[in-house]
């Protein structure tokens, strides 16, 4: 394949690099330019974003730069999700930031190349691109987990990230060399076929190192040590961000590689997926109960919930992956709204709130606010008129229709102790003594963006499934 | 023959130093014993027929080590001129190392000019010795991988960008001259007429 058609086929990445070339220098010349970097941000994402579904409808599938990339419906359908992510916790971080006095141009452009960087993890056909757009995520990670300097738990957060990232990537890369030192290969289709019947000790410790690296990524149990400090240190916005964008990079990635390379191998990682799924409900289940902070309450659901999705993957069926791809839709729909909805929770003091007790009794005082809370908790829930019930349901068909019942029984029963403590938040708004410290909110786009996401989680949701899941099951036919 | 000779030499020596950086008491000292396992790990790189990666060795690790011995010897508490009192008492051992290194480096250079140990690939066909291993690395690196290296090279631009993000402060305290608002400077701003009645003293 010619040097042409290659550049051609990462063209979303390609106009991101040079998009965020461009704007560092913009922010170089010009001063105080957060907001404008911004802006020309979320239209540099909705241009790369604009390529993706071009060649999602196109139906484009072709590997590029002789097998190192690949561009396929699963990648791309990724990828949109990826970018709208990002252009949301965008949109929604300038009053958050202004406020930390962190509203810096560097903001933007980091979430551009952290972009790229999940551009290529889902693109990934060989296991050097995989390590590449990882680390260019990770590393974009730290620095905007650290984002507010002269917040001490923002610091605090990005080198408690650092440094468990370092170590998570070091697992991954040593899996990685352990995988190509006995399958000779690292071509995701070269290893595929090396490993197929019985392989030997170090294949298996190495499929299992880079499942761990990825878990890690992904934050699921029991890797997910580091989520609540660093979802409770980061600014809110960029909290928002690291639930919803890599967190979909990651369970992509995660699919790509069980499926491509280790395709063959099916009883070796299955059994690894089934424990992290019913691990990561379990703890995010029970490790939320007792959180006061609304930041670390949202860490173990989201914890939770990426358990959820990983019972899509045990399945390890084609029907499972759609699943899982209409469950990572939902999600980050939820997660978005629940963040947006912490961003106007600015008291009277102009603080920003993050404590359960902060909200007490909202709905007498901020009725919308409450309202919109409750249909994110009740939709993270799984509560059944609300569009997040939907994603339950189809992984956990995919799993009985995979013969998995006792892991539908147990994610089944789980789900219920986790429905305690989003009813609690939405009991502590409604029932209890109203505390009235949250102030008006001045910004109208805080506003309306969690407004669409209530939509999208209301029942009007139901009216995208045959969209969604006509564009999920072509994205996950791309796979096999 | 000298091959199979210098790797046991530079293996013993690689495994052993290794050790002495784990049981150093001095940091310092440990830190020059990870230089000579560095050394060692080149020579075996050498050995297999590598001599670029036994160059990146020495220059990458052997220089980085350097910086970060420059830095264990800023932030330590180091008592030097108890380390010079042991200068006439550690003279054997520093020179028995020097000639371990010379001896090493010989053996080295012989088992080179030998040629590389033949080592096996996975899919058992003889590897290809045509060129030599940086022209090797560069036609794959440029071609094969351009797409990869590129993007490497955002994620230092990333690293970079990280550290002045996280790092740079606007000093207020620096004086620094403005030539264009010096310039641009009228008189109708700097100064003005005032009436100043009798009796009454001067405001400013």
């Amino acid at each position: 394949m010619d040097l042409n058609t290659s550049l051609f086929l990462v063209r979303s990445e390609a106009i991101l690099s040079f998009s965020a070339l461009a704007l560092l220098l913009l922010a170089a010349w010009r001063a105080e330019a957060g907001r404008l970097v911004s802006i020309l941000s979320v239209a540099v994402l909705v241009a790369a974003g604009a390529y993706a579904g071009h060649f999602l409808f196109a139906g484009t599938q072709s590997l590029a730069f002789s097998g190192l990339y690949s561009n396929d419906a699963f990648a791309n359908f990724s990828k949109i999700l990826i970018y709208f992510a990002a252009a949301m916790s965008l949109i929604i971080a300038p009053p958050f930031l202004e406020k930390a006095a962190a509203m810096r141009a560097e903001y933007p452009v980091l979430i551009v190349l952290s972009c790229v960087g999940m551009g290529l993890m889902v693109s990934a056909a060989d296991l050097i691109t995989l390590y590449i757009g990882l680390e260019l995520l990770s590393l974009s990670s730290y620095v905007l987990a650290s984002f507010a300097r002269t917040d001490g738990r923002s610091a605090e957060a990005g080198l408690k990230y650092f440094v468990l990232g370092a170590l998570a990537s070091g697992i991954l890369l040593f899996g990685a060399s352990l995988i190509y030192g006995f399958a000779g290969s690292t071509s995701f289709a070269a290893i595929s076929t090396a490993l197929d019947g019985d392989i030997s000790l170090g294949l298996t410790f190495g499929i299992v190192f880079i499942l761990s690296g990825l878990a890690f990524k992904m934050s699921a149990a029991p890797f997910h040590m580091w989520t609540p400090d660093v979802y409770e240190g980061a600014p809110t916005p960029v909290t928002g961000y690291f639930a919803s964008a890599p967190k979909v990079a990651a369970t992509v990635l995660m699919i790509r590689v069980v499926t491509e390379a280790f395709g063959t191998q099916v009883m070796v990682w299955q059994q690894i997926v089934i424990v992290v799924a019913l691990m990561s409900i379990i703890i995010g289940a029970v490790g939320a109960i007792g959180q006061q902070n609304l930041k670390r309450l949202l860490a173990y659901s989201s914890i939770n919930n990426v358990g959820f999705i990983l019972i899509g993957l045990a399945a390890g069926t084609e029907q499972g992956i759609a699943a899982m791809l209409v469950y990572l839709v939902i999600y980050v729909a939820m997660t978005l709204g629940s963040f947006i909805v912490l961003l106007q929770l600015k008291g009277r003091d102009g603080d920003y709130k993050e404590s359960l007790g902060d909200i007490a009794g909202l709905s007498k005082t901020r009725p919308a606010l409450a309202a919109t809370f409750a249909i994110f908790m009740f939709s993270l829930a799984g509560i059944p008129p609300l569009f997040g019930f939907w994603g339950k349901l189809v992984v956990f068909d995919a799993a009985v229709a995979a013969g998995l019942f006792p892991l539908a029984v147990i994610g089944i029963a789980a789900s219920v102790i986790g429905a305690f403590y989003y009813l609690k938040v939405v009991k502590v708004m409604y029932f209890d003594d109203a505390v009235d410290i949250i102030a008006e909110t001045d910004d109208k786009t805080l506003v309306w963006t969690g407004g669409l996401m209530a939509l999208v989680n209301s029942p009007v949701g139901y009216f995208s499934i045959p969209v969604l899941g006509l564009l999920s099951a072509q994205a996950a036919k791309a796979l096999f | 023959m000298i091959q199979v000779l210098s790797f046991y030499i530079f293996a013993a020596l690689l495994i052993a130093s290794a050790a002495m950086v784990i049981f150093a008491r001095n940091p310092v000292h440990s830190v020059l014993w990870l230089i000579v396992a560095f050394f060692n790990a080149a020579g075996l790189m050498v050995l297999i027929g590598a001599e670029f990666i036994a160059m990146l060795l020495v220059i990458v690790y052997v220089g980085a080590v350097a910086v970060l011995f420059l830095f264990v010897v800023m932030m330590l508490d180091i008592d030097f001129a108890e380390l010079r009192a042991g200068f006439v008492k550690n003279v054997p051992l520093g020179l028995m190392l020097a000639v371990v290194l010379v001896a090493e480096l010989v053996l080295g250079i012989g088992a080179y000019r030998a040629g590389a140990v033949k080592l096996g690939t996975p899919d058992g066909a003889a590897p290809v010795n045509e060129v030599p291993n940086i022209e090797a690395i560069g036609n794959l690196l440029y071609s094969k991988y351009i797409f990869l290296f590129e993007s490497a090279g955002l994620i230092l631009l990333v690293a970079m960008v990280g550290a002045i993000v996280l790092t740079h402060r606007k000093s207020y305290s620096a004086k620094a001259q403005n030539i264009s608002s010096q310039t641009m400077r009228r008189p109708q701003d700097a100064t003005r007429n005032v009436n100043q009645p009798v009796g009454q003293g001067v405001e400013l």
